[in-house]
């Protein structure tokens, strides 16, 4: 089972969902905090979650303020970066190069995208964490080939 | 560096102060803190940080995150160096442009580095601010 977690991981990198950051964040876990990636993993579910909603809502409202919406991102991009989640960090930052373009179109194609990647990780994550509970601990965490 | 590799500088009795107002981050950051045996508070804002240092507080090093709501990085290293806090502060943000970290330096930085923040990065702060000598 340890195999298929890590060949599971693997696939995380391969396919461009996770970066390097990831990696640094396992090599945090120890005996105090086991759990750890899965943990902040948690965390930045639940804050990306809160920032998708304001995003919503406020192109829902049609007007578009640009800056308000940089900052949203800004936040959002932070978050993604320090886990490591690569591909919603990318949708992020074209987001955001919309926004200074003032570009509506754009930023609505961009976060329609961006909500799919994140959902996208958020399900293989969980499947992930899931498998790696059940897995039990493994000696060290290794950086992918 | 391996974990077995990481030092251990819990008996120099360091302490440090996250000012950052992302939850992942704080979370993060106090981690890397921790697995390094330096004991810390953190803080979601400038303001926060400024009123630590009013209520008593004090730290050896300061992680202080740039862009933050009600005082941000900036302007919270300006005041603190205006208070005469002479703790180490370094400067940890997402990539700002050359303005932007020129002014962050120049509000009292002791150092900078760009998010996100990895055991190796919080080594070279430490490194460089005389809190760890590399063996």
């Amino acid at each position: 089972m340890q195999r298929q977690v890590a060949l599971i991981k693997q696939s995380l990198f391969d396919q461009g969902y996770l970066d390097e950051q990831f990696m640094e964040l396992e090599e945090l876990q120890d005996d105090a905090n086991p759990n750890f990636v899965e943990e902040v993993s948690a965390l930045y579910f639940k804050d990306s979650a809160r920032l998708i909603n304001n995003i919503d809502q406020a192109l829902e409202r049609g007007s578009f303020d640009f800056n308000r919406l940089d900052n949203y991102m800004h936040q959002f991009k932070g978050s993604s970066t320090s886990i490591g989640a690569s591909k919603v960090k990318t949708e992020c930052t074209k987001f955001r190069e919309y926004c200074r373009a003032g570009n509506a179109e754009g930023c609505l194609r961009t976060f329609h995208q961006l909500k799919k990647e994140h959902s996208t990780l958020r399900k293989k994550l969980e499947h992930y964490f899931q498998l790696a509970r059940q897995a039990g601990p493994k000696e060290t965490a290794r950086r992918p080939k | 560096m391996t974990r077995e590799e990481l030092p251990n500088l819990a008996e120099s009795k360091l302490t440090a102060l996250v000012v950052d107002d992302n939850f992942v981050n704080q979370s993060i950051h106090q981690k890397l803190l921790s697995r390094l045996g330096i004991q810390n508070d953190v803080v979601c804002n400038g303001k926060e940080a400024v009123d630590a240092h009013c209520s008593g507080r004090n730290y050896d090093l300061i992680l202080m995150d740039m862009d933050m709501p009600i005082m941000n990085g900036t302007q919270a290293t300006k005041r603190l160096r205006e208070m005469g806090i002479e703790s180490k502060i370094a400067g940890v943000t997402t990539r700002a442009n050359e303005g932007e970290k020129k002014e962050f330096m120049e509000a009292g930085l002791n150092d900078f580095q760009e998010k996100p923040l990895t055991i190796s990065k919080l080594l070279s702060i430490l490194h460089k601010l005389d809190f760890y000598v590399q063996t």
